[in-house]
This record gives structure tokens, sequence and C-alpha cells, in this order.
């Protein structure tokens, strides 16, 4: 550990580090821009200057030079001061100058409030303008629903463009001009292209770019009620803080997880929040009597849930069933579960999905591989990509292994030229365009492509073929090498050869082609690894927040459950948070519905959302998604992560677990039913420490969830009594609804919002890390429940599937994802949702031009034996012949079991 | 000993001082313009809003009793939705018209503001927004800030270069 | 000794006296502490703000009758009644005039020194039931003071009973017909008994036990409405009572020339209110501390040494 002494002052600190590093990780007030804890270096902005002395002797003497802490490593003996009269009136040059072309916006900024350079301002003195001359304007570009610009406020320090080029790999924008009219925007006014655009909120220190989704209800930061919660629009569980106010969630921010999604979300997790306030919400009790809707009250509603509780047990067994969803917490499938018993809990999720699904939950189960955390996947030297667009079905996945993507460049070039890895611009000279080995076998072109070694576009069995190819190739002591799949043979060796040099390779596959082979190639390449002494990681993609914890928790397949209706051995069936539309094919879906209705039976439906199947249902609840409500998620990596309300309970709204519960006559706290389930489902106990039970007390007190500036309570709900209202308490969580509570930095699973003093923007997040980029201080928040097992047999691989034919007239139609719709929930929300794309059926041109379709023909798409459906045409050269593409999340063949073979036929015109 | 007694006599030779007392309300007592008394939210020069709804008298007030949501009119000038203040909380220490950025938020001399409901104390933005400009002449926020609004484009503000030609490669 | 021709009559009259007139000083009080602080005082409610009372009293029985769930609930109901009791019970022993008194004991003294000290635990109780760390401070504050300026209370008095040559208060104003004003031969004595009396009434600046700038309200800070009431009109009606006291014993009772003797009595009564009013608008209150020093250190030894010289004067004339 080196030793440097600072204003006369020894400290030990972490090597690796340069001195500003170094001094934020020990606490010290020092001013930046350009450094970014994830971007490194660059020293563009000049406000982090300290003094360096070459010795005690020039220390002494007062000596030393200027120099930026961003750009000096933290050596071993040296000497600095922070606090430097002329540094400090140097650091307040620097800042005065950046102010002289600062507009006066600050009362109209959406960025004040957790402005970096507001901070920044504060911590270096400067408080008077002294330039009087005119400043310096630009005009605003439109940079879609989701980001604001103004650019009058920019203080040119090249973050924006670094993240947006370098870090998140966008093509669409740049730095334009020079002197001081430097213009950080796209080439012309349009909606930014990259998915993780959103995070110029939080990277750019000033209000350039701001939140525009947040501006449609712009609320303070330190008027926000925060919590600690966890994002819902995919399964890679990244950690959120959403804000609310009002009522009503006003933005989401990022929460600093090491081992998650460090400091970036993807705009999906981001904006996706908007959903909360879409018309489609569920906010009330709802019955259907004769086909006659009327909403209830709270009180009416719990007493019919209770009369069909009562009547789930007093029945014969099999009369009632349960449908559990992935997207709903484990503590609410576990609610329905126990509720209708096991025998009759089956999970809402389409038949072919929860086949893989339940396959890789056993995989992951029996310790087979190691799921890598994101963190893991960042330091990956060498990938394969089998199946999965990475960044529409786990964005931030692929934001990871991009940055990984730099470990084998940085390694063998900047090390032998001894150049730190923090030196940004250095080493991104250094390493030029090299990219470490990744290789994308996937049916689409993805966005990953551009640092790709090598992709390759397939159906997805071809896709699984070349994977037990590199399987083959690896396995040294089978003749047969590759025989079978010979088509890849040059591709296997290219790739094997690549996962062997790789220090830390990484393998990645999912649900998302829907293919059965992809996941057993995955494990037979790293069984094949392991046995060359290699420690692969294999990163299983999976769709939804809690699919992993439903496959883990166990449910019998959907079409079972529905079958049990159509024999007329079930006359009820109670769905908790999902649409049957979505994951039965339309007809079985409405089949399944006629005949509840014919045998005078009930269907009781809890969710947030309206859809075909909650229209249908005799009784409609509320349930509290999250944000709403408090659970438990488990991210695809398996690491359980609890997430907290951050609305006040309101008697209309409860968790679906908690509606469940009461209508059983038990009121349980969260506490009690992660207790009930991991007494009865062992496996899963560490889920009980995914954060501190509800009990726990920091120095008597409870976590606030208001900021300590929080404004208005006296004033907030007066229009409608004037008395103020005795705060909601929170049985779930030790977080309290108000300002009052524990002060200092809790355990992470608990952190509400990031603020220390002195530093309101996200930057605050630093000073709750033990040092900087590592873990937050009491470690990481969630748990691992799956960890590999040592000597533990690789569950047979099986074989490789038959070659993918194309059939004349005929195409394989799978899903095409989209970062923007193909999630329901994020898709309803307004600006989210005005991104998406309109359904559409996507061909090969060549295949398009046989059937004698051009791009924009209105077709219909019918999967064999399902409804077919009219959308319009669009070409996609990289659509291997034969495949077919709709969009996932389009919900009329969202259910209907793809990939699966149809037809795409010219829709006759109307007559 | 003698001081105590002292302060007794002098206290007993009050008896005879005429009384200090306005007899309010039948007399009524000079508030000086920076009286610290009802709140109002006054208009720029140019008669529009003066509020930019930027949370800083809320943030301010030592009793939390201002409470509003901004919003923004289809030109992007921003300006209050609604603007609350619970006039039964409010001590009138004047700090949130300290804080505001705008003048817009203003104190004026008049206390007169009883009422036998708490729930008429208070105040909707319609009860506050007066016609005029205060105690402050001149001032028009959006004639200094850098953003544009309906009527003010950008580089239009006082002290500002018309807007940077971004094809123009001359320093 | 004194009798009563009619000593029911003497007990109601004094009784609802005694009542209204404490009820009555609510107003004078303020009006007086008004006049001296250049203020009006209460004005507005009837003629000269009189009907102030009247408010005051419909707003303290209409008030929320609150008991504390964490007081002690008997002993919190039962205090005030405890001060007001005491209190009355000292008025049987003053003799009005002559013939108004309801019971002239032979050892009257002794039976309002016995009454007044019962007082303190009403003060103490309160200050305890209410289970409050202000309250019961308080009420430690009150049993220390009343404790300490008791026993130089009683030996104050004791050079008048010399000279007197009896406990029975009408006997005193009786030997003081005879012989002069005991102010004046007693001016030490008499200089004691008021202060003794100012800080048993718990008046200003001898009021520790309530110091709200400390204590917020002290030993009553939990009671609110009519018990609360009954703190406050049980120290009006001591201050009635020590008034009639400080005037029977050191001042003639109802002596005095052209007037009838009841009017001398209310004239003297109610100038020692009014002394006692204004030396609550001019004096500040002193430090705990400091009340206990003056009490132990020099308040008694000057009422000892008083009673000495009294002794062998006494003695001496005789
Ligand atoms: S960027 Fe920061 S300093 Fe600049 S106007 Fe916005 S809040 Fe103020
Ligand atoms: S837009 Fe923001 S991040 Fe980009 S250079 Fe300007 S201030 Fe920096
Ligand atoms: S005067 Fe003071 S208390 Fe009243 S609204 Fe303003 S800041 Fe709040
Ligand atoms: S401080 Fe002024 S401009 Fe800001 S919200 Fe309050 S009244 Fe409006
Ligand atoms: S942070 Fe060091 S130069 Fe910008």
């Amino acid at each position: 550990m080196p030793k440097i002494h600072i204003d006369g002052r020894s400290y030990d600190v972490a090597p690796g580090q340069n001195l500003l590093e170094a001094c934020l990780g020990l606490g010290f007030h020092l001013p930046f821009f350009c450094w970014h804890p994830a971007m490194g270096s660059v020293g563009a902005c000049r406000q982090c200057a300290i003094k360096h002395f070459k010795d005690e002797a020039d220390a002494k003497a007062n000596g030393g030079r200027l120099v930026m802490s961003c750009m000096t490593a933290a050596e071993e003996g040296i000497r600095i001061s922070v606090d430097d009269p002329q540094v400090v009136a140097f650091r307040a040059s620097i800042i005065e100058g950046m102010m002289l072309h600062h507009p006066h916006d600050c009362p109209v900024c959406d960025e004040g409030g957790h402005c970096h350079l507001q901070d920044m301002t504060v911590m270096t003195g400067h408080n008077y303008r002294r330039y009087r001359f005119s400043k310096r304007t630009f005009r605003n570009q439109y940079l879609g629903p989701l980001i604001n610009h103004e650019m009058n406020r920019c203080i040119q320090c090249y973050r924006c463009v670094r993240y947006y080029r370098e870090y998140a790999g966008g093509a669409d924008f740049n730095a334009f001009g020079i002197s001081d009219h430097v213009f950080f925007g796209r080439e012309r006014d349009g909606v930014l292209e990259n998915e993780f655009a959103g995070n110029l909120v939080e990277v750019c220190p000033t209000g350039v770019f701001t939140d525009a989704t947040l501006k449609q209800h712009y609320t303070r930061k330190w008027d926000l009620r925060w919590t600690p919660s966890v994002c819902p629009h995919c399964a890679l569980g990244c950690n959120t803080s959403p804000g609310e106010r009002y009522g009503t969630v006003r933005a989401v921010f990022n929460r600093y997880n090491s081992a998650v999604n460090g400091y970036f979300l993807c705009d999906r997790g981001r904006f996706g929040y908007e959903y909360l306030s879409s018309p489609e919400r569920v906010t009330l009790a709802r019955q259907r009597r004769d086909g006659v809707r009327a909403d209830l009250t709270p009180e009416a509603a719990l007493a019919q849930l209770t009369q069909a509780a009562a009547g789930v047990a007093a029945d014969p067994p099999g009369r009632w069933i349960g449908i559990g969803s992935p997207r709903a917490s484990m503590e609410s499938n576990f609610a329905l579960r126990q509720l209708v018993g096991a025998e009759r809990f089956f999970a809402g999720v389409e038949a072919h999905e929860w086949e893989l699904d339940t396959r890789i939950a056993a995989i992951l189960r029996q310790g087979a591989v190691h799921s890598p955390s994101l963190g893991e996947v960042e330091r990956c030297d060498a990938a394969l990509v089998l199946g999965e667009d990475l960044t529409q079905t786990a964005a931030r996945m692929a934001l990871s292994l991009r940055q990984a993507m730099r470990q084998q460049p940085l390694r063998e070039i900047c090390d032998p030229l001894k150049i730190p890895h923090w030196l940004d611009h250095a080493a991104r000279e250094a390493i030029q365009g090299e990219h470490g080995p990744l290789f994308l076998a996937t049916t689409a072109a993805t966005k990953l492509d551009d640092i790709a070694t090598h992709t390759w576009r397939a159906a997805p069995d071809d896709v699984a073929r070349l994977g037990y190819a590199v399987a083959a190739a690896l396995n040294l002591d089978q003749d047969t090498a590759g025989t079978v799949t010979a088509e890849w043979r040059a591709a296997a060796a290219e790739v094997a050869d690549a996962l062997l040099a790789a220090e830390r390779p990484l393998i990645v596959t999912g649900v998302s082609s829907g293919n059965r082979g992809q996941i057993e190639a995955a494990l037979a390449i790293a069984a094949a690894l392991a046995v060359r002494g290699k420690h692969p990681a294999v990163s299983f993609v999976l769709p939804e927040c809690n699919t992993l914890g439903l496959a883990l928790l166990g449910a019998r397949p959907l079409p079972e459950g529905m079958d049990m209706v159509r024999f007329g051995l079930a006359h009820g069936a109670i769905v908790v948070e999902n649409d049957l539309f979505r994951r039965a094919p339309a007809e079985e879906a409405k089949a399944f519905l006629a005949q509840l209705d014919q045998h005078g039976g009930h269907l009781v439906v809890l969710d947030q959302i309206r859809h075909a199947t909650a229209d249908a249902a005799e009784l409609l609840l509320p349930a509290a998604g999250v944000t709403e409500g408090s659970g438990t998620l488990i991210s695809s990596e398996g690491r359980a992560q609890r997430f907290f309300t951050v609305a006040a309970p309101t008697p209309n709204r409860a968790e679906s677990w908690s509606w469940l519960e009461a209508a059983q006559g038990h009121t349980p706290a969260l506490d009690d039913m992660v207790a009930q389930l991991c007494a009865l489902v062992p496996e899963l106990e560490p889920l009980r420490q995914a954060a501190p039970p509800a009990t726990l007390r920091l120095a008597g007190q409870k976590v606030a969830r208001e900021t300590h500036r929080f404004s208005g309570r006296t004033s907030i709900d007066a229009a409608i009594e004037v008395s103020e209202p005795k705060p909601p308490v929170d049985p779930d969580a030790p977080l309290s609804f108000t300002m009052e509570g524990y002060a200092a930095q809790p355990p992470a699973a608990l952190i509400p919002y990031f603020w220390s003093p002195g530093w309101n923007s996200p930057q605050a997040q630093l000073p709750y890390q033990q040092r900087i980029n590592a873990p937050l201080r009491g470690g990481d928040a969630g748990v691992r429940l799956l960890e590999q097992v040592a000597g533990s047999q690789f569950p047979c691989a099986g074989e490789p599937p038959p070659r993918f034919e194309p059939k004349a007239g005929r195409w394989l139609i799978i899903r095409l994802y989209h970062l923007f719709g193909s999630e329901v929930l994020s898709g309803l929300g307004r600006a989210v949702g005005s991104l998406a794309p309109d359904a559409y059926v996507a061909l090969n041109p060549a295949d398009a031009e046989r059937a004698g379709l051009k791009e924009g023909d209105a077709v219909r798409v019918e999967p064999d034996g399902r409804r077919g459906y009219q959308v319009p045409l669009r070409l996609l050269p990289e659509l291997p012949v034969g495949v077919a593409g709709v969009p996932a999340g389009f919900a009329a063949l969202d259910g209907a079991g793809l990939p699966h073979w149809g037809t795409v036929t010219a829709e006759a015109p109307h007559a | 000993m003698f001081s105590i007694l002292r302060t007794i006599w002098d206290v007993f030779l009050h008896a005879f001082a005429k009384r200090v007392t306005i007899q309010y309300p039948e007399q009524k007592a000079y508030l000086a313009a920076r009286y610290r008394g009802r709140i109002i939210l006054s208009r720029d020069p140019d008669g529009g809003e003066r509020c930019v709804a930027c949370y800083l008298c809320a943030a301010a007030c030592p009793v939390d009793c201002i409470a509003l949501q901004a919003t923004e009119d289809p030109n992007g000038r921003r300006y209050p939705e609604w603007f609350r203040i619970n006039f039964s909380r409010c001590i009138f220490c004047g700090l949130c018209e300290d804080a505001c950025p705008t003048y817009a938020i203003q104190l004026t001399p008049d206390t007169e503001m009883s009422e036998y409901r708490r729930q008429d104390m208070v105040y909707e933005k319609e009860n506050l927004l007066i016609d005029g400009v205060g105690k402050y002449p001149g001032y028009n926020f959006w004639r200094v800030a850098g953003v544009n609004i309906g009527g003010k484009d950008k580089g239009e503000s006082e002290r500002e270069a018309p807007p940077v030609d971004l094809h123009s490669l001359l320093p | 000794m004194l009798e009563s021709p009619y000593p029911l009559w003497s007990l109601l009259g004094i009784l609802f006296f005694a009542l209204n007139i404490a009820a009555g000083l609510i107003w004078l009080e303020r009006r007086l502490l008004g006049l001296w602080q250049d203020r009006y005082g209460p004005n507005r409610v009837g003629p000269f703000g009189l009907l102030q009372v009247v408010a005051d009293m419909v707003k303290i029985f209409t008030k929320e009758d609150w008991i504390p769930p964490f007081a002690d609930k008997w002993v919190f109901i039962g205090a005030p009644a405890i001060v007001v009791a005491t209190v009355l019970m000292g008025f049987v022993v003053v003799p009005v005039t002559s013939g108004i008194v309801i019971a002239d004991l032979n050892i009257g003294l002794l039976f309002f020194l016995a009454m007044s000290s019962l007082g303190v635990y009403s003060v103490v109780l309160g200050g305890w039931a209410s289970n409050n760390k202000y309250a019961l401070l308080g009420g430690m504050r009150a049993a220390a003071q009343m404790l300490s300026y008791e026993v130089f209370m009683g030996l104050a008095v004791m050079g008048t009973v010399l000279m007197a040559g009896t406990f029975s208060l009408g006997g005193i104003v009786q030997a003081q017909a005879r012989t002069i004003w005991y102010v004046i031969p007693q001016f030490l004595g008499f200089v004691l008994f008021v202060i003794a009396g100012i800080a048993e009434t718990r008046r200003l600046p001898f009021d520790l036990p309530e110091a709200e700038s400390e204590l917020v309200a002290g030993f009553h800070s939990e009671y609110s409405g009519m018990k609360f009431g009954m703190f406050f009109v049980g120290e009006y009606i001591g201050l009635v009572l020590i008034s009639s006291m400080i005037t029977v014993l050191f001042l003639g009772g109802w002596l005095g020339p052209w007037l009838p003797a009841l009017v001398w009595f209310l004239i003297k009564v109610f100038g020692c209110i009014a002394f006692f009013i204004l030396l609550r608008a001019s004096l500040p209150r002193p430090r705990f501390d400091q009340l206990m020093t003056w009490g132990w250190k020099i308040m008694l030894p000057l009422a000892l040494a008083n009673l000495l010289v009294t002794g062998a004067i006494v003695v001496a004339v005789r």
C-alpha cells in the first residue's frame, strides 16, 4: 500500500489510483469536472489542481509545482498539498473562468439542487461574477423525449462526448466547433440513438443534459422522497432510487452497486417508471358481475377476495388454481403458492420459455457453472454470446461487456507501456481501436457488432450448433470433435482459441431465442473449458425481473393449469400480475377464460396494469408494483435484492402477497413472509439477508426516505386538511416516510438516496464507497443465492439440434427485441412507449423479393395453427434466409410460443 | 439591596407614566413597506408571473409551509402550476423572500388575516398572485436568464451575444 | 378570644369573598401589571375588561380536561384539590373583624402555619404524579423551598406572639389595639414574614417551582383545564390569605379610625396584594441556589436574632 503525504500528514492508499481518487477516497473535498470514476481522467478541466513537492525540504520551503491530481499517480512517498493558498486561488480562478459564459439559470435549471457545478462553485468559494461582457449563447437541439438539451450551461468538460462515444459506444453525438464555442450534441436534431443516453443526465456535471421525463413534473432532488429499489424492467436487477412527490414517482436515479450497475442504468430502467402514471394502471378494485363492471371500495374488495380464499380452502383440492408471475416478487408468488397449494400453482410464463427457465434454474441450482455478476462481466477478457441481442434484452450487460472488451488491450498494450488504466486518454490513444475477443452469434444484427471480433448471423438452431462446435473444438479427447457441426469448424476453432487464451472467459446465452440447444451448448463449452483448466463464467440472460425467482420457487407449466380448467378439474383461478394473453396463444387464453365463465367459475386477477385478462376478471385488485410495494426479486445473476415502497401506503393498493394474506385473515409484514418462505424453501434461506429486517434501528432511528431539506410538509396536504396527518409507518422496512431518521450511511440495501455534505450531485455516491469504485461501505446490496459448487457434475448437455433448413413459402418466426417496447411495463410509459416500434414483421430482402413483397407492404403474419395479424413489412438484411422476425412485446404474438413456423403472406387489399 | 428597593420604586412610578399601547383596531399603527406580513406573489414589469417555480422559497421556509408544483408553458416559460402557503403555519420570518431569486414572493405590511376556521388560512395561488411588481419595480428574471421563452430567443437576454454559428470554423 | 355572633354566616361570607376576590385578582393583577408596564392590561371584555374573569373561566371550564396516560391518575387528579382545600382551611382562623371570624382558635397562628405547610403536598404530588421530568423538578423545588421558608416564617411571627402573649389571631389584633401596630416594633419580623409569604405562595420572584424559562411550567406542566385552574385559583386565594395574615399580624387587622372595621381590613389586605403584584412587576427571579442560600444563611439567622432580641426585651419590660 503506497503511503502518500498530504499537507504534512501521511495516509495509506490503495495501489493503482491517481491522486484525485486517493484524495476523494480519504474524504478531501477536491473539486473536479472531467474525471469520472468509471471513465478515468483526461486532465481537460484543470479544476483538480494540487501542489506537488519534490521532497520534504521542498514542502517545507513551500516550493512545489501545480499538477492536476487526476493526472498524477498516487505513488509511494509522494508529497502534495491540497489547501496550499496558491492552488486554492488557482482552482477558484479556473471555476471563475468556467462561469464566464454560464447563464443565470439556476432557478429554472433542472440540474439545480443536484448540480455538480453548483457544488464545485461553492466548494471553491467563487461567489461573485466580475465578468461584465456579453455571454456566449447556443441554440439547443431536440434530442428526443428522454433528454433535454440546454447548451448554454456547458462548461466544456467533455464528459458527455467521452461517455457517449467511448464508454457507451454511441455514434450520433459529438463535439463540434472550436475555441470557446464548442458544441456538444448531434449533427442535427433527433432522438439520441444510444440505449444508455440517459446516463448523460448524471454524467454531465451541469444542466446541459437533464431528464426530460422529470421536466414533465419537475421537482428538486431535495424535495423527493426516495427509496432503495430494484429496476423491474429486466432480469439484471440494477439498483435504483426512485424519487416520489405528491404521490407520483418523478424520476429514477442510479443507485450505486459495484457488483451490479455501478454508475449507469439503461434508458428503459431510468425512464420506464412513467408507466406508473399511465392510464392503463389499475387504481381501484373492480368487480365484473354478469358483464357489468363496478368499482369496489378496498373493504368490499377484500371481502370478495376473502370469499374466494375461503372457497380455495373449502373446495375439494384442485378446484382452484393459482397462476404466478415472473414480474411479481418472490413473496407474492409464494403467497399465491401457499394459498392454492404447490400442486395447483402454475407459472404464468409461456410454456416453451418456462422449459428453458427451469432448465437454467436447475443448472444454476446445481452449482454447475459460475454465474457472474455484472461487475465480473465488466472484468472478463473474452466473451462468446450465443443468441442474445444483449443491448435489447439485458442492456446493462451490453454496457459492461463493452468495457470488458478493453481488458485485454489494456493488459497487453498499456501495461507494458506503464500507462495506468485510469489515464483514459493516453490509454485510448495506445489501444487505438483494439478490442478484446468478443464473438457474437445471433440471429440479427446487434449494437455490440462494432466491437465484436467476429459476428455470425444464423437461425437459432445454427447458433446452437456453433456453440456445440466450440465445445467440440475445446474437447481434446474427443476425436470426433466437430464432425457433426462441421460447417462451424473454422469459426469454432477461433472462438475456442480465444477463450482458452483468456484469463476470465465468459459465455453469455439466454432464453430470448427460445432455443434449448443454445443453453446446452453454453454448458458444454463451460464444461470443456473447465476440463482445460479454465474458470469460465456463464451468464444466462432471462427476460423478467423475477424469472429466476419463480423458477427457483418452482411451479407447474401453464398449459397444465389451463388443462385443469378445460377438463373441469378446476373452476377458479387466481392470477397474480400477469396477462395470460402474453403467456399462451390468444385462442387458448380466450378459451380458458370462456371455460371459466361457462362453468360459473371465478377469475381473480391482481395486477398493476390493465390488460385482456384483467378485463375479464370477476374481481380485479390493484397490486402494488416495485416502487409502491416491498418484496424481493432474484436477478438473472442469482442475486436476491429487496425493494421497498416509495409511495405512502393507501388502502386502495397493496402488494399481491399482502392482499392474498389479508384474504386469509393474516396481516404479515414483509419479514414474516420472508421467514415463511425461507422455512418452506430452505434453499432460498440467504434471501433473508437481502436487506436488514424492518426492526433494524440505527442509533435508535429508522432510515429517512426524505432528504433533510424536504420542503412543504405542513402545506402539501393543507388544501385537503389543514391539520397535518400522522406520517404513515412502513411495517415492511426500517425506513421512515419522513425526513426524521438516521443521518449517517446506512447499510447498502437501505440507502434511499446519495447525499453527503457539499455533494448534492450524483457524485455524492463517491463518499459512500470504501474507496473510489470499490463496494459501498459495509458491502454492496443484495445477496447471491447460487454459488458454483466445486466438483459439481455438469448436467448432461444433450445433442446438437439439426441444421436449420429454410422452407419454401414458410418462415421460422422469431422474436426481435427492443429496449423500448419489448417489456410490458415500461412500454406503457409516455416517453418510452413513444419510442417503441410499431408492430412489424421483418424479412431478409432476398426472401421478400422471392415472395414478391416490398418494404412497408401490409402483410399477414400467421404462425401455424395460430391466428394471423396484419402488420407492415420491414426488410432486415442481417436476418438469415428463412427466418421472419416480429418485435417482442407485440401483445398479439407474445403468447404464440415463438420461435414457431408460420407464413408471411401479402394481405389482400380490402375490397 | 438598595437597588432592589429602587427598582420597586421605579416600577411603581410607572403607574403615573403615559401608556404606550396603540388601541388597535380603533387606532392603526404605521407598518413600514418592508414589514413582514401577508405574503404575495408579484408580477414582473411586463405583467408576466414572476415566480419561476424554483422551489427555493419552499426549501428556505423553516416551517415548511410552502408547497408548489412547477410546470411550463408551451414556450418553455416555467411557472407554478399551483402554489400553496399554509398561513396557519407561517411565522412571517421572511426567509422565503430572501431566498427568492426573482423577487416574486414578497411579504407585505398587511397583518389582518385572522380567520375563524384554520382551514381558511390556506392560501392558493389565486389568493396570492397580485397584479403588480410589489416592492421591486424594475426586475425581470427572464431578461437575465439564458433560457428562451416566448418572445425572447437565445442571445436576446441582457449581456448576451447572438447564438454561436456552428458552421463557422472561425475561432 | 373572639366569638362570632353568626359563625355560619361568617363562614359562608368568608368563603364567598375569598373565592371571588381570588377570581377578581386575575383581573386586578393583569391590570396592575399593565399599569406598571405602561400598558392597559385586559380592557376589552366588559367595562374596564372586568368580564375578562368570566371569559377566562368559560375558557378554562371548556378546555379539554386531559389526564396524561403516563400519569399516576388518582394522585394527579387529587393534587390540585389539596392546594385549594388547605388554603381555604387557613381562612378559618382569620379574624376579619371582631365580629366576622369562623373560629378564633387559641392556637390560630399554629393552625395557619400547619395549613400552609400542608399546601406543599399538592405541589409535590402534582409534580410527581405528572411523571414528567420538568414537573418532578418543579415539585422537588417546591418541597425544598417551602421547607426552608416555612422555618423562618414560623420564627418571624414568634416576635409578635411574644409581644401579644397569645397564638390567637384575634388576640394578636386586640393586643395591637392596646399597644401599637406590630409592624413598628417588629419591623424585621414583618419584612421576613413578607418574604417568606411570597415564597410560600410561590409567587414571583420566588416562583421557581414553575419557572417557565427553565421548567416549561414546572409542577403543573401537564395540567390543563380546570385542574390547572385549581392551581391557579389556589395561588390567588393563597395570596389573599397571606395578605390577610400580614394585615392581622403586623398591620393591626381591622383597626383604624373613622371607617368601618371591615373596610379597614379590606384596604390593608388589598394594599398588601398590590404590593405583591408590584414585586412581580419589578423583580427578576433569583437562581434556585441563591434562594436556598438566602433562606438558610440570611433569613433564618435574622429570624432567630429577631426572636432573641424581642424575647429579651419582652422579658426585660416585664
Ligand atoms: S448547470 Fe448548475 S450551476 Fe448551471 S444553471 Fe444549472 S443548476 Fe445552476
Ligand atoms: S455538455 Fe455537460 S458533460 Fe458535456 S462538456 Fe458540457 S458540461 Fe461537460
Ligand atoms: S415567511 Fe417564513 S415561515 Fe412564512 S412562508 Fe416565508 S419562509 Fe415560511
Ligand atoms: S423562490 Fe420565488 S421564484 Fe422560486 S418558487 Fe418561490 S416564489 Fe417562485
Ligand atoms: S478533473 Fe482533473 S483536470 Fe479535470
